[in-house]
Parts: C-alpha cells; sequence; structure tokens
C-alpha cells in the first residue's frame, strides 16, 4: 500500500489532524530517549478514541503494515523507535485518569496518563501509585506497562507488574481484551504478566488499572560514605541479613559522586569511594526501629562517615545527588551510555572491578550508579559522539559489560527493556530453542507480526551470524549490516 | 538432591513420540482440584533438592519435586519464608505444585501472590525442549516474562524443572487478634483497616468474628495492637486452620467455590455459607446453586469464580473465558505443547 493510499484509508475513521506525514511533523517522534537511533516514521497517527485504535490495527493487520506504539517517548532501549515502512502509533491524547477507587484501592487509567500524575491525584485519599522510575514526572503509565519499569524502590515494592491489576489491550488484529480483573486475580493464564514488560510486541495497552497502597506514614533516609566499593557492597548484604527490606537502597561510585557534588551539592563525602543510600518508609514505629538496626549493622561495616536526614529537607537533598546522577554525568561528558544490567548482588566487587578493567581497555571512563537493594546495575559509560570511533566504542563496551552481567548469573536489563538498543545481547542470554519460544508466544499474539517488529527478541538467523562474527574485542566486522 | 531432568526429558520425548498424554504429579496434594483424565503419570517426586540459597540474596532456586515444608524449614533455619504463605493441602505438597497450582495464603492482599514472587524457572515445553527464563536476580525485562505465565497455568504450557523464587526476612513479631463483628461491619472495617499504615498480614472474616493478623517490626506490631484492640489469641491456629482448610468451616460434602472480587465488594447475594478472606478480596463459599449462577455472579462483581471441591466429577470448574481470551489461550496452549500433551482439561476442558 502506497503512503497515499494509506492516508486516505486512515482518515475513513480519523480526523486529519490526527495524522500526520510531513517530515517536519514527524521529527518529534524518530525516538525516543536512546537518541543514537532516529528514524522517521511512514505516518504517525494520534488517535483518541479506543475505537480508533482498533481500526489501525485492523487496517495494519489487512495491509502488513509494520506498527509501533509510543508513550511519553522516554524509554531508554528505542523500544518506541519508529518503523521506516510503518505507522507510529502516539497515545499522547489517552491523558485521563478514568476512575479512583478508594475502597479498593485502585484506579482505572488512560494510558498517556503520566506516572507521577497518579500518585498526585490520590494524594487526597492518603494513598499512592508505588513504581517510581528516574523518568515519572513524564514518562507514562502504558509505557512503564510494555517496559515492566522499576524505580529506586523496587526492592520493597516490586516492579510494574506487581503493582497492576488489570489492562484492557487492543490486539494486532484490532480485538479489545480485558487482561487481568478488578480482583487479585483472574481466570486462565497470567496473560497480565506475559503483558506486562512486552515491548508493544504482543498487544497495544488502552487502558491500566493500577493498584494503589497507603502512603507511608514516615520516611528515613541514611547516608552511608566507603572508602572502599566491596565495603559498601558488604554493608548492603548484612543490612538484608538483619531482616531489613529498605524502601530504597542505592549506591553510587566516586565519579557518580563527583559529578552529582558538583551539580546539587547534596553533601556527598567527595573522598568516598562509594556512598550507600538507604531509605527506610512505614509506619512511624517501624521506621524507628529498623533505622536503629541498621545504624548498627553501619556501625560494624567500616564506613567513613554515615548520617541520617535530620530534616525533610536534608532527606531530599541526600535523594537530589542520587537522582541527579544521570544529568550530572551528562555535564562532565558531552555524552554518556547508560547500561542496565542485573547481577546477584554477591558479585557487586568483582563486576565494579572488571568495569574498571574495560574502562581503561576502552579509554573511556565509567561512573557507576546501582540499585544495590537489587542488584541492578547503571554503569554510565562516558564518550564523546562528535569524535569518530567514540559511540561504537562505547557500545562495544557495554555490549561486554552486559555479557559479565548474564555470565555471573544475571540479566543484560533490569528495568529499562531490550528494545532496538540490546537486540543482540539476547542472543547471549537465550539459547536458540528460548527465543524460538519468544517467537511462537509472539504469533501467538500476532500472527502477521505487526507489532513493533525487530524489537526485543532477535531473529534465529540474526543471533548465529553475530555468535560466528562476535570476536575480536566485541568488534563486529560488519557494522553496516542491517540489526533486525 | 537429585537431578532428574534428562530422564524426565526421555520420558516426555517418548511421550510425544507415541502421542501419548501425561499428567503431571508432584506430591499429588492437589488433585482434588481438577478430573484428571486419561494419559500417563508423569512423576516429579523424586527431583528434588535445593539448587542454590544465598539468603542474603533474596533469592532460592529448587527442583520442582522439593517439598514445600522441606523448603520452607531450610529458609525458617535463616529467619526467611515465602512471602506468600501458599497453603499445602498434604505433607507431600511440592514446590512444582504450588507453583503450577498458582495458590497464595491470607498474606496476598499485603505481601503479594505467588506469582510476584517467581523470578524465574526452567522447564520442559511440549517438544522435549529444556529451556530457562527469567533468572535468579530481583529485576530482569529481558524476553517476555514465561515465568510468571507457569504460576496457576496448572502444568499446562509445560513441566516445572527448577523454581527461582524471591524470599523475605521472617517478619520479628506477630500477633493475632479477634473482633465480634457483622459481615456488612467486618466487610467495611476490612477496607478501612487496609488503607491504613498498619503492619497487616491478614484480615478475614469467619461469619462471627474479624481476624487481624499483624506482622511486622515489633514496635510497629505492638503500637497497632493497642489501637486496633480486640481480643487478642495466643497462637495463629486460626490463621493455620484458613490456610489448609481445616477450619470447621470446610467440613461437610457441600461443594466449596472460590470467589475472587474486589476487595470491597458487598456481601454476595447467594445462598450458602460464606467464609471471607484476602481483607475481601477472596469469598470462599459453600453453596448448592448452579456453576452458571455462580460465574455471572462473579462476572457481575469484576471477578471469577471456581469450584475447588466437590463431590461429584465436573469437567468445567473455572470461569468462562470470553471469546477472544479463549482464543489466545488456545494458541498459547499450542505455542507450548503442539501436541496437548500435558495435564489437558486440569485448567479447562477445552485444553
Amino acid at each position: 500500500m502506497k503512503k497515499a493510499q494509506l492516508i486516505a484509508a486512515l482518515q475513513a475513521f480519523l480526523p486529519e489532524a490526527a495524522i500526520l506525514s510531513s517530515k517536519e511533523s514527524q521529527i518529534p517522534f524518530e525516538c525516543d530517549a536512546l537518541s543514537a537511533y532516529r528514524q522517521l516514521p511512514l505516518l504517525t497517527v494520534l488517535p483518541d478514541t479506543i475505537e480508533q485504535i482498533q481500526a489501525v490495527c485492523k487496517l495494519c493487520h489487512r495491509q502488513q503494515i509494520p506498527l509501533v506504539a509510543r508513550g511519553a517517548g522516554t524509554g531508554l532501549s528505542g523500544g518506541a523507535l519508529p518503523h521506516e515502512q510503518g505507522v507510529l502509533l502516539s497515545l499522547a491524547k489517552f491523558n485521563q485518569i478514568l476512575s479512583i477507587d478508594t475502597a479498593n484501592r485502585s484506579a482505572r487509567v488512560q494510558p498517556g496518563v503520566r506516572n507521577l500524575a497518579i500518585s498526585e491525584a490520590v494524594a487526597q485519599y492518603g494513598l499512592y501509585y508505588a513504581p517510581d522510575p528516574s523518568s515519572q514526572i513524564a514518562c507514562t503509565i502504558g509505557g512503564n506497562v510494555a517496559e515492566n519499569s522499576g524505580g529506586v524502590h523496587c526492592l520493597k515494592y516490586g516492579l510494574t507488574v506487581h503493582n497492576i491489576l488489570q489492562l484492557k489491550v487492543v490486539t494486532a488484529d484490532g480485538e479489545l481484551l480485558t487482561i487481568g480483573s478488578q480482583a487479585f486475580d483472574s481466570a486462565g493464564f497470567d496473560l497480565l504478566a506475559l503483558m506486562t514488560g512486552s515491548e508493544g510486541l504482543l498487544g497495544i495497552i488502552v487502558e491500566v488499572t493500577v493498584k494503589l497502597l497507603p502512603k507511608p506514614e514516615r520516611t528515613q533516609v541514611i547516608l552511608a560514605a566507603f572508602d572502599d566499593v566491596a565495603k559498601a557492597g558488604r554493608a548492603v548484604a548484612d543490612i538484608i541479613a538483619a531482616g531489613i527490606i529498605p524502601a530504597g537502597l542505592e549506591m553510587m561510585d566516586k565519579l557518580a559522586i563527583q559529578a552529582a557534588e558538583v551539580f546539587v551539592h547534596a553533601g556527598y563525602p567527595l573522598e568516598a569511594e562509594a556512598i550507600l543510600l538507604c531509605e527506610i518508609d512505614g509506619n512511624n514505629e517501624e521506621v524507628s526501629e529498623h533505622i536503629m538496626q541498621v545504624h548498627q549493622v553501619l556501625e560494624n561495616s567500616d564506613p567513613i562517615s554515615f548520617a541520617t536526614a535530620q530534616s525533610e529537607q536534608q532527606r531530599n537533598l541526600f535523594w537530589a545527588g542520587r537522582k541527579a546522577a544521570f544529568p550530572a554525568v551528562g555535564r562532565i561528558s558531552p555524552d554518556y551510555y547508560c547500561m542496565d544490567g542485573t547481577i546477584p548482588k554477591e558479585h557487586l566487587a568483582s563486576v565494579l572491578q572488571e568495569i574498571q578493567r574495560l574502562s581503561k581497555q576502552y579509554e573511556l571512563p565509567v561512573a557507576n550508579v546501582f540499585h544495590a537493594g537489587d542488584g541492578n546495575l547503571h554503569p554510565l559509560i562516558l564518550y564523546d559522539a562528535n569524535k569518530p570511533g567514540e559511540l561504537v566504542r562505547a557500545e562495544n563496551f557495554g555490549a561486554d559489560i552486559l555479557k559479565l552481567c548474564v555470565q555471573v548469573g544475571g540479566s543484560i536489563t533490569g528495568e529499562h527493556g531490550v528494545g532496538i538498543e540490546k537486540i543482540d545481547q539476547m542472543c547471549t542470554q537465550f539459547a536458540a530453542d528460548e527465543l524460538a519460544q519468544f517467537h511462537s508466544v509472539k504469533a501467538a499474539f500476532d500472527p502477521q507480526g505487526i507489532l513493533n517488529p525487530g524489537k526485543a527478541v532477535p531473529t534465529l538467523h540474526r543471533c548465529a551470524e553475530l555468535g560466528a562474527m562476535h570476536v575480536h574485542h566485541g568488534q563486529l566486522p560488519h557494522p553496516e549490516l542491517e540489526r533486525f | 538432591m537429585s537431578d532428574l531432568s534428562e530422564i524426565i526429558q526421555q520420558q516426555i520425548l517418548h511421550a510425544v513420540e507415541n502421542q501419548r498424554p501425561l499428567n503431571i504429579v508432584g506430591g499429588n496434594s492437589k488433585s482434588f482440584l481438577y478430573q484428571t483424565q486419561a494419559g500417563d503419570t508423569l512423576s516429579l517426586h523424586e527431583h528434588q533438592g535445593i539448587v542454590s540459597y544465598q539468603p542474603t540474596e533474596l533469592v532460592v532456586t529448587a527442583f520442582a519435586g522439593t517439598k514445600l515444608k522441606d523448603l520452607q524449614n531450610m529458609l525458617a533455619k535463616h529467619h526467611q519464608r515465602l512471602p506468600f504463605d501458599p497453603p499445602h493441602f498434604g505433607d507431600n505438597a511440592t514446590l512444582g505444585g504450588t507453583i503450577a497450582a498458582g495458590l497464595s495464603g491470607s498474606t496476598r492482599p499485603f505481601t503479594g501472590s505467588a506469582r510476584d514472587y517467581v523470578l524465574g524457572c526452567k522447564i520442559i515445553n511440549g517438544k522435549g525442549q529444556i529451556m530457562q527464563f527469567g533468572g535468579q536476580v530481583m529485576k530482569n525485562v529481558a524476553g517476555y516474562d514465561v515465568s510468571r505465565l507457569m504460576v496457576g497455568a496448572m502444568g499446562s504450557l509445560g513441566v516445572l524443572l527448577e523454581i527461582s523464587l524471591k524470599v523475605l526476612p521472617v517478619p520479628t513479631s506477630e500477633c493475632y487478634l479477634s473482633q465480634p463483628r457483622d459481615t456488612q461491619d467486618a466487610l467495611r472495617l476490612m477496607q478501612t483497616l487496609a488503607s491504613q499504615n498498619l503492619p497487616l498480614s491478614g484480615l478475614a472474616y469467619d461469619g462471627e468474628a474479624l481476624h487481624i493478623r499483624l506482622s511486622g517490626a515489633e514496635a510497629a506490631v505492638r503500637a497497632a495492637r493497642k489501637k486496633l484492640g480486640g481480643e487478642q489469641h495466643d497462637t495463629n491456629i486460626f490463621w493455620r486452620q484458613l490456610n489448609e482448610q481445616q477450619h470447621s468451616f470446610f467440613n461437610g460434602g457441600m461443594p466449596l467455590w472460590r470467589v475472587s472480587v474486589p476487595p470491597a465488594t458487598a456481601d454476595l447475594p447467594i445462598s450458602g455459607k460464606q467464609l471471607y478472606d484476602w481483607a475481601g478480596g477472596l469469598r470462599w463459599i459453600k453453596t448448592d446453586e448452579t456453576a452458571e449462577k455462580i460465574f455471572k455472579l462473579a462476572s457481575r462483581h469484576h471477578g471469577h469464580a471456581q469450584l475447588f471441591r466437590t463431590p461429584d466429577s465436573k469437567t468445567l470448574r473455572r470461569q468462562p473465558l470470553s471469546s477472544g481470551l479463549k482464543k489466545l489461550h488456545l494458541q498459547l496452549k499450542h505455542s507450548f505443547d503442539p501436541q496437548s500433551i500435558f495435564n489437558h482439561g486440569q485448567l479447562y476442558p477445552d485444553f
């Protein structure tokens, strides 16, 4: 189907203003937050009813046109990267909170509602939505479900999959399905879990019912500094061994500390090799008891210093450094490449050591920010895209880090998703039979393969080729080859 | 510890070759949940043992045939537990059966369900392929979440070989309270309590009293006990009996229905006796009403029903699926088990 024909077919059920076809109008959609990858779609549509989305799906299904869904475009793995011959479906107009059910502690929202807007809307009832990805001001709940987003509080409160009850989904052939239920479970297979984190490959999420929690009565944070990363790692294990599940347990290494301190003056000790932020929340008595226990653990873990925030202002300041870590690193380097591997925590010190060795090998500095409680590493590789070869070097460095994560029993992605970015690393983590099973699951939902093609799961052919090629220092001999 | 993966794989390949259906059996403690169909038995109970456990990682990996009580005893030695409080329904209950049935105990509304704690698994699909999904780390979004898809699938998608679970510390303090209430009052109070910052780990109503279980930091439990009041009990016997269906409510031969609804749902208008768990989200109903009527009632209240125990042989025991969902179920079944070898009819009569 030619572009003009496609526009005519879309005009049958979409207003003219909801169809973008010029280059200028589509430039805002050419990438998500992984801006190294850019691609203009054939067309962009902005429907505002579920019926319109169903019609778009039916048309694309019939004509075998690729269809890529997009929320706020804050994803870090290129999951919303448009397809050259495809339609980009923006869910921006689905931005309404449909209902808040305080008795059942849930809210029904449209997919384009911002993550933080949910907690803001229900705050008056003493409730909140727990998952808090760092992009929560901007990222939307539909995207959160598609990526199974986490945040700094996952250790205690779980990921998106643990905090949603029901989805309305439009399938590739345009059918509207209700998955999950308003109750604690639902009949049949757990399709709610399967949909969550499926990166737009199994269906278009058009409504989400989220679970709400009572807001913690009190929150306290402890900042501890160490002269050795291994000591900080041991302190993390000791806090868990003491039977405490902190709401957040974050670690930063020296370069990240220094970048953040210069940027927001959080009061981080510049001489430290690592800092830990340990947040405890809950009701008043529980917080007091746990803070005391964490103090006891830290006294025995040989820190340079540690302190509990004495006021709400100081607590926010302690967090400000961590939350600003990415932009802070952005200030000391023209570009950075953020990785997202997870590892069993026991390997923390050795993995960080190996990352330092790789940093020297690739001649690129790396700052480490780490959700220490749940083993999720965010190494930020510093590079300059304007210097020839640096991006490729950064990507190869990143690929080596992810391989390392898999080697120690971890995963290539904890919360950012595979998207287009880590499609090759999927070949490291999964064997051919497992990838074939993924493709078969995809076919059960989308037999024509129109939804977000080329993302999340690599073709077996691609992996076989990589296996044969992936030799010297991870340098691909044929970078001109198309990635699927 | 004995890893029988290869033997199990051979049995499956043999079954596939000869097109002989298999009934997967762990400890045979939950066979009352379904109508067994013709087929050979694939026994998992000797495929047992802990594969790895690092208490500070909060992760345990075990073979599917590991006895649930052995796993729980080992965790208890390290002051840890399975937070979803699974019912055993018999001494021989295995981890694999527990995950396949996807059942969670009274802590469910507060600390989450069986599927919430599954991090990864190793399975054999209906082609005899051994595959690993998820992992042994808290966060992992690589690939579709096949591990959680296995939870509650009643073995219809594959044979579970190994399961990795997130575990949590045992709370330092527990307290058991009860307050006499009428149904309406109890249901209302459950929602009020669940909306507050209380260290709750159980809210159930047995028709006479609202039972409250508190778990957490010592000071928090003490303060909540003082605030809530009511009669304090020395043991958790009510909660143990409720979880294992040994409470007197479960006596007698009447069909037992499990109806899952949004917790604030008003008392369901149906004849028979009811017991309320999960802060109101789970209604156990002993009734002679027809399946059709109960399915309709559950669906009208945005929930679903399951005929949990029945003296008769009935094949359709779970809430019928919408046509769209049914189609997806059949396609997924075909994707994992193309020759329909595993546990036919245990989840739904048609697959």
